[in-house]
């Protein structure tokens, strides 16, 4: 490896993990709207664009359980890994993945 | 020719299970006599601690009846000790020289507790833990309110401390190490085990060592400790390990160590005589877990029946049977050189899990607080399959896994092999259930318990079962009766869901999870919130609400509408305003530039548009005029729309707005199964439209009506009289009283009407119409409304729950 060659990521903390309420999530504001990041039961963190692929619903304000959040404005269930609906509405669109690491316990989203 | 002799002494879980063996591979090869101490059928002992919790009868546990024996013709000598085995006549000697002669003798002794040389450990009241004698002692002495001290904190004793404490006593566990369990549990594990029996009513006190049992009359009143401590005690059990019982073996002149020594074809020294189960000792190992008892016995049946099995020692699992705590444990459970762990918490949850690994394999696990992938690590652990591909997603378990892996958990469960073990209480492996689910067309879990006993005792392998129920019969299964199951997650209904949490104290969803088997790791968005609710409506000074479980808008105390900003509403009561009222609505409209402003149907003002972060704000204005939150966004009282009644209106019969007033000033902020909005009409014109309301109210001349079971939205229905009474007084305890009865009985989003039509009308009416049933429901809400008659904007305005309005990180708005 090159260790000039830079990661093309642009990385922002943007907290820390602990500020994310387990099976919950929180926003972040960015010029082409918001990101919801979700923290899961078993304590792992998924960042998707906080707008459902049914009608823009802001899946931040969902209940999330398992590593899916249910949308709060018809109740479609979308996987947080890959953004896509669940179950009867699979292959309707997607909420795109936004890139996500964690570091020491905080949070850094990614911009390409 | 004549058929050769097996005798038996032993008919605990070894013995029988050992003959079940021999007759499952060749019915008609002996003649079989069997000897047990106990005074009774063969029943399964590991399953003590329930009956002792008062879980499970006795009826429940026996495994082989009085018919099996004859059946089988089996001969049984209940409550007979052998005096002497003599080998060189082949004979087992019973009192006074009878003589019951052997070809083969299978050794089944079992074990005795070990009783510490204690002073006063001859005083009455003193008990060990290991047959159903001990447990009826026990229950004998286990009075609501009577302490009991519990010497040893392994898995028998917890075990024991916690039956004791459901049966109403006080009990306490003493525990010389500083770890409990600690056979099983490292500290972590151990620490949460503390905690949780504390939540459970048990206490527990580490590090102390016994010295004195003090007593009073004969009977024990008090341990006393090294440290001078004494604990006073009506019943003190002794619940410190167990040794195998032998004497009978040495005094035959058998080699015997710790156990009776056998051989990998489980032989002792005289090839005649066999033994099998905890009297044994094994390539220098002792077993006292049900687990490696059905290994030997297999081994054995084979080797009696003309086979050449071999036992090799058994791979040990152990878990807890303690309902609503979840611990699981095999293996290299504290690692050690040449072991990396993988370690996984969640306080909120109270869950720790510690997988070993060890040359890239599982070597040992502990789980606390979710053991449901035990089994699945247990089976890793025995395989030695090389973990390293999915490492990363091992401790989150099976499901986790295999969903990374591309299968399903159905796959998961298609993948297993027809021999790995599905109940570990009766030694039931996936071949055998599937077997009896194709050859014998069993399709409800029941056929299964019945023909197999697979999931019959503990029941945690339950779902396993359901599964493989469901792989073998597809939608067939589906079709079982029963029930409206709550949801996906779990195929228990309201019902029954929300009896476990009232009759057997759960007090957390994780709880209820755990104590009825949920099939997902934190329930979904159907489940969680209809938990939520049983639990807050059944323990509401206890229960912390779980806002994550809760839909946006009863998390966010408002509703939120189609772009993702919010409605408010403010409480009016019984849609009484004022100016004041009205100029700080106005106010408030024009400082945050809210868009709309609606008159909604329950004599309310709607402020449409508000933005998500401006919420505490808004509310803090509104709170300044002294208005608190309308609750339009919950699962609870809405709004009581009224009339003008005596005060105005020239029919008005009593004063209708009074008494709206009053029912929303004492019932806001109760939570229900789903919404409920109440009318009041000052006479039968009926101008407030009581009658299509939830419950509702027709004042007369002579006193009030109360309605209930109306709706105007999806369904139009009107109401049905539920009562008639003469004073404002006594319409407050009936409405509130149905109220109750709704709150405690209904199933979560069920609306009255739907509730009425379920129960019946009739069956409601008798509870309200009782006096005393009446009083003790009315007497419930009062004591509820102590606890949610608290304005939550109120509590937003000061800080509460302040990351619900505000964006994680601002550093990325405007970059």
């Amino acid at each position: 490896m090159n260790a000039l060659v830079r990661d093309p990521m642009i990385w922002t903390d943007v907290g820390a993990v602990t500020d994310v309420p387990v099976r919950g999530a929180r926003r972040v504001p960015t010029p082409t709207g918001d990101v919801a990041i979700f923290r899961t039961g078993d304590g792992r963190v998924f960042a998707l664009r906080d707008a459902c692929p049914h009608k823009g619903g802001p899946l931040s304000q969902g209940i999330v359980h398992g590593h899916a959040v249910a949308c709060p404005l018809h109740n479609w269930s979308i996987d947080l890994a890959s953004g896509e609906p669940l179950g009867a509405d699979k292959g309707k669109g997607c909420a795109p993945v936004v890139p996500l690491r964690v570091e020491d316990g905080r949070l850094l989203l990614g911009r390409g | 020719m004549p058929r050769e002799k097996l005798v038996v002494i032993g008919n605990g879980m070894a013995g029988c299970r050992a003959v079940q063996e021999v007759l499952k591979r060749d019915p008609d090869r002996y003649d079989i006599t069997i000897f047990g101490a106990e005074p009774r059928v063969n029943y399964d002992r590991i399953m003590l601690s329930p009956v002792l919790a008062g879980e499970k009868s006795f009826a429940d546990i026996v495994i082989n009846d009085e018919a099996w024996y004859r059946d089988n013709s089996i001969e049984l000598h209940a409550g007979v000790a052998i005096d002497a085995i003599d080998r060189a006549a082949k004979v087992v000697r019973i009192g006074e020289g009878i003589e019951i002669p052997y070809d083969r003798l299978i050794l089944a002794t079992g074990s005795d507790p070990i009783r510490l040389p204690l002073p006063g450990a001859d005083l009455k009241g003193v008990v060990a833990f290991r047959d159903l004698d001990d447990v009826e002692a026990m229950i004998a002495a286990a009075k609501p309110g009577a302490k009991a001290v519990v010497i040893g904190g392994g898995l028998l004793g917890i075990e024991a401390a916690y039956g004791l404490s459901r049966r109403g006593m006080d009990a306490t566990v003493i525990h010389l190490l500083d770890v409990l369990m600690e056979r099983q549990l490292d500290a972590s594990a151990g620490f949460l085990l503390v905690e949780a029996l504390a939540a459970k009513g048990v206490a527990t006190i580490l590090e102390a060592q016994s010295e004195e049992i003090v007593g009073q009359d004969g009977r024990v009143c008090g341990l006393k400790l090294k440290d001078g401590r004494v604990l006073p005690c009506d019943l003190l059990v002794m619940a410190v390990g167990i040794r195998p019982a032998t004497s009978l073996a040495k005094a035959a002149g058998l080699i015997v160590n710790r156990g009776v020594v056998v051989d990998d074809a489980l032989t002792t020294s005289d090839p005649a005589i066999y033994a099998i189960g905890e009297c044994v000792e094994h390539r220098g190992q002792c077993y006292g877990l049900v687990a490696p008892i059905w290994e030997m016995c297999r081994t054995l049946g084979e080797a009696l029946t003309g086979g050449a099995g071999t036992y090799e020692g058994s791979a040990l699992s152990t878990r807890l049977k303690v309902s609503g705590v979840d611990v699981f444990s095999a293996g290299k459970h504290l690692g050690g050189e040449g072991c990396e762990d993988i370690v996984f918490r969640d306080a909120g949850r109270g869950v720790y899990k510690r997988i070993v690994l060890e040359a890239g394999k599982v070597a040992g696990a502990v789980l606390f607080g979710d053991a449901a992938d035990g089994a699945w690590y247990f089976d890793l652990m025995k395989s030695g399959e090389a973990v390293g591909d999915f490492r990363e997603t091992l401790v989150f378990g099976q499901a986790a896994t295999e969903g990374l892996r591309g299968l399903d958990p159905s796959a998961a469960v298609a993948a297993m092999a027809d021999t790995a073990e599905v109940c570990g209480c009766n030694g039931v492996c996936k071949g055998q259930i599937t077997g009896a689910i194709a050859s014998q067309g069993l399709n409800t879990l029941d056929a299964v318990r019945a023909v197999t006993k697979a999931s019959a005792s503990c029941g945690t392998c339950t779902p396993l079962v359901e599964k493989l129920l469901k792989l073998s019969l597809g939608d067939a299964f589906q079709a079982q009766t029963g029930p409206k199951p709550v949801c996906a997650c779990t195929h228990h209904g309201h019902d029954t869901v929300r009896r476990a949490i009232v009759e057997d104290g759960l007090k957390s969803a994780l709880a209820v999870m755990q104590a009825l088997e949920w099939s997902t790791p934190d329930g979904c968005a159907s489940c969680r919130p209809a938990l939520n609710y049983y639990l807050l409506c059944a323990w509401p000074a206890e229960y912390r609400d779980d806002r994550q479980s809760r839909f946006i808008n009863e998390r966010a105390h408002a509703n939120i509408q189609k772009d993702g900003t919010y409605s408010v509403v403010p409480r009016m009561w019984g849609g009484v305003t004022s100016a004041a009222e009205l100029r700080a609505i106005a106010d408030v409209v024009d400082k945050f530039e809210i868009p709309t402003v609606k008159v909604t149907g329950g004599q309310r003002i709607d402020l449409l548009g508000v933005k998500k972060d401006d919420l505490p704000a808004v509310w803090a204005d509104l709170n300044a005029a002294g208005m608190v939150s309308g609750h339009a966004y919950a699962k609870g009282l809405r709004t009581v729309k009224t009339c003008v009644g005596t005060d105005w209106c020239r029919f008005g019969t009593q004063d209708s707005t009074g008494l709206g007033v009053r029912l929303e000033k004492f019932m806001w902020g109760s939570w229900t199964p789903a919404k409920v909005k109440m009318g009041v009409s000052g006479c039968p014109r009926n101008c407030a439209e009581a009658t299509c309301k939830d419950v509702g109210v027709i004042c007369v001349d002579s006193g009030y009506e109360i309605h209930v079971g109306g709706a105007a939205g999806l369904h139009i229905r009107g109401t049905e009289i539920l009562t008639k009474v003469a004073s404002e007084d006594e319409a407050v305890w009936a409405i509130c009283a149905v109220t109750q009865l709704y709150r405690e009985n209904a199933w979560y989003l069920e609306r009255i009407y739907k509730w009425m039509d379920r129960v019946g009308l009739d069956w409601i009416r008798s509870q309200i119409e009782d006096p005393e049933t009446r009083r003790a429901l009315y007497d419930r809400f009062a004591y509820s409304q102590r606890f949610f008659r608290i304005d939550p904007w109120a509590e937003r305005v000061a800080g509460r729950d302040s990351h619900e309005f505000n964006p994680l990180s601002r550093r990325m708005e405007f970059a």
